[in-house]
């Protein structure tokens, strides 16, 4: 057998058909479906008279639009209400099940399926929102879809795709102390660039990743769509399947032992070639910040905000100037003397229970600075859930910051969680987009003890600022 | 989805990199549970800025929008592509395209045509001398033409894309031609389902 990639092995194991001249047609063993890129799709089966093949591979959660205020307060947005009732009739009509607002298992589509253990190894996952990537931390094909992909999927539960390219990305050597997943996957981005990725599913390699949780490796992969990729992968090792160990989706007692055998299978043979193969030096890494309007344009947060000088290019000359001027930056300001207005920790790249204990361990004892507002949205309820058993939430009141209900928030301000025109914050998502928090807003990526750090300084600040 | 073959319209130059799905389309727009009424969003958080091309009565009633470099990078939103086909372009002509709005626009009859940035530069000089000037975009020979300027350049496309946009085939009518296939493909494929995960109210039953 010659040697193949953990990508090969995922894809060859869900072809349906591959017809000459035409797409591969792929099986999806999972489909995950929110409110928000589904209507149309459930629209176009009732228009043609199609039903949902395989209702027991697809679940479906409110997320995108949910407020974030308490569950007892309606929604006021009558707009959001109508999706979010639409996504209860469609799942109801077609035999879904779904988590609506409130619901005990609600949360970010991409939070939820790894910790309620349906997301498994060896799966082809896919759901209508491009983070899907994210699920590729344990080993499983998993990409955003449009919204007619998903009523293709919900149709006949298969995707006609086009084979894409594997790349390894490794992280050689171990990350200095301070250096968390985020800032990871923020270096990956930057190296790689917005459009490094396109046509390849990145793999993630070396003792840099090896070493994290799953909820870090959820992190980068939930990124490697900011880098143009399609997916991303970590091979499974025991890290793996002790995360998944007594979850509700998979098999329990000597079956889980099972399974576990047979998803020790999902990773690259030791001598498996990738189309392409890039190296980061994981010691050199460092806390970072984004400084414009696009995800790779990073820096150092000990650094400095460049300057259109420092490109030759062009195009990259314009392109940086034109960010500056957007988030209000001059050439060569110290990053830690750059004032915030708001703070946002949540979204599906860093809102996972061990995203808020880092922060909540930065947050205790200290407070928000004044004219700071700083919020907290747990992924999902039973984040929530958890963070409230160990007393996190209790630790985020009393220094100032908001503690709300689990949703999408301020990632992509479809909810009333929003910036205001010239805002700017410091914000776990993994999008800094013009506007994409609110219109006018100013977005700076970082990660969770960054983000608690500069809640309480008020400007972008490390953890070591706060706790010496 | 209508058969495409030749299109024939004005062009518009966007003349910007970079140009997210976001800013095709914000935000805001998604929480529409129908599939028309777009175009009004179709890059709103510029179109009140009186300078930009849109506003300008030169450009009004184009088909062809003339992007930079990867346009459509970012959020796998659908709904930029029914809100520039809602608008009324029918094709995008720019350097690089993001991969998941390139694959949207297939599945609608949105023409993406890739041409080298050069070229693409001098088309967009060709309109901006003459926005009166007719663009041609055949699918069926891969041509782009502006004939009044005597220029013309051939572009490439996934023959599958080719064929179903000059058919105007439906993705989920073609796959379920398949039936079968997805049929005996199921029954040797072992992956593990919902059932017997939840209840019907959606509560985990194993803990
Ligand atoms: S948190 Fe943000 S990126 Fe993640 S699913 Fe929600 S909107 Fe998409």
């Amino acid at each position: 057998m010659p040697s193949t990639t953990l990508f090969e092995k995922l894809w060859d194991e869900h072809v349906v058909a591959s017809p000459e001249g035409e797409p591969t047609l792929l099986y999806i063993d999972l489909h995950l479906v929110h409110e928000v890129t589904s209507p149309q799709a459930f629209d176009g089966l009732r228009l043609n008279g199609r039903t949902v093949r395989r209702p027991d591979r697809t679940l479906a959660t409110a997320d995108h639009n949910v407020p974030t205020d308490p569950i007892s307060t309606p929604v006021k947005d009558p707009v959001s209400r109508r999706q979010l009732e639409a996504l209860e009739e469609n799942c109801e009509e077609f035999g879904i099940t779904v988590f609506p607002r409130g619901h005990e298992n609600q949360g970010i589509v991409h939070i939820i399926g790894p910790e309620l253990g349906v997301t498994q190894p060896g799966m082809t996952i896919v759901c209508g929102d491009s983070h899907t990537s994210t699920h590729g931390a344990f080993g499983a094909l998993a990409f955003g879809i449009g919204t007619s992909e998903v009523e293709h999927v919900l149709a006949t539960q298969t995707l006609p795709q086009q084979k894409a390219k594997s790349m390894s990305v490794t992280l050689k050597g171990k990350a200095p102390e301070g250096v968390s997943a985020k800032d990871i996957a923020l270096a990956i981005v930057s190296r790689l660039g917005t459009g490094g990725g396109a046509g390849y599913v990145l793999e993630y390699r070396g003792d840099a990743i090896r070493e994290l949780s799953m909820e870090g490796r959820m992190t980068i992969c939930n990124m490697s769509i900011e880098a143009g990729a399609r997916a991303g992968l970590v091979a499974v090792d025991e890290v793996t399947i002790d995360y998944l160990r007594g979850r509700p989706g998979v098999p329990q007692g000597i079956d889980f032992d099972e399974a576990a055998a047979r998803w020790r299978r999902y990773v690259s043979d030791d001598d498996a070639s990738f189309d392409n193969e890039v190296v980061i030096d994981a010691r050199e890494l460092t806390p970072y910040v984004t400084w414009g309007t696009n995800p790779a344009q990073v820096v150092a947060l000990s650094g400095r905000v460049p300057s259109p000088d420092d490109y030759d290019d062009a195009d990259e000359k314009a392109a940086t100037a034109r960010s500056l001027a957007y988030m209000d930056l001059t050439p060569g300001t110290p990053v830690r003397s750059i004032p915030v207005d708001v703070v946002f920790i949540g979204s599906c790249t860093n809102s996972r229970i061990e995203d808020l204990r880092a922060a909540a361990h930065v947050a205790q004892g200290h407070r928000v600075a004044s004219g700071v507002r700083a919020l907290v949205v747990p992924g999902s309820h039973r984040v929530k859930r958890q963070a409230e058993d160990e007393g996190l939430d209790q630790i985020f009141l009393s220094a100032g910051f908001e503690w709300r209900e689990p949703g999408c928030s301020m990632c992509l301000g479809m909810n009333p969680d929003q910036l205001q025109p010239g805002q700017r914050s410091a914000s776990t998502s993994n999008r800094n987009f013009e506007g994409r928090q609110g219109r006018g807003g100013r977005t700076h990526l970082v990660s969770p003890v960054v983000a608690a750090a500069t809640a309480v300084k008020g400007r972008f600040a490390t953890p070591e600022e706060v706790t010496s | 989805m209508k058969p495409v073959r030749v299109l024939e319209g004005r062009a518009v130059p966007l003349e910007r990199s970079d140009v997210d799905t976001d800013q095709i389309i914000p935000s805001d727009w998604l929480k529409r549970v129908e599939r028309t009424g777009f175009g009004r969003g179709l890059f709103s958080e510029w179109r009140d800025d009186p300078g930009f091309v849109l506003n300008d009565q030169r450009y009004v009633g184009a088909s062809i929008l003339i992007a930079g470099s990867r346009f459509g990078t970012g959020s796998s939103r659908e709904h930029a592509v029914w809100a520039l086909m809602d608008y009324g372009f029918e094709a995008i002509i720019a350097p690089s395209f993001g991969d998941i709005f390139r694959n949207n626009s297939s599945k609608q009859g949105l023409v993406i045509v890739q041409l080298p940035s050069s070229d693409v530069e001098e088309l967009n000089a060709l309109i901006r001398e003459d926005s009166t000037r007719l663009v041609v975009v055949d699918v069926d020979d891969l041509r782009v033409e502006v004939p009044e300027a005597g220029w013309q350049r051939t572009f490439s496309l996934d023959p599958m894309i080719r064929e179903r946009l000059l058919n105007g085939w439906d993705d989920i009518g073609l796959t379920m031609r398949r039936e079968s296939a997805i049929t005996t493909f199921e029954r040797g494929h072992v992956s593990p389902t919902l059932t017997g995960v939840f209840d019907h109210e959606g509560h985990a039953l194993a803990q």
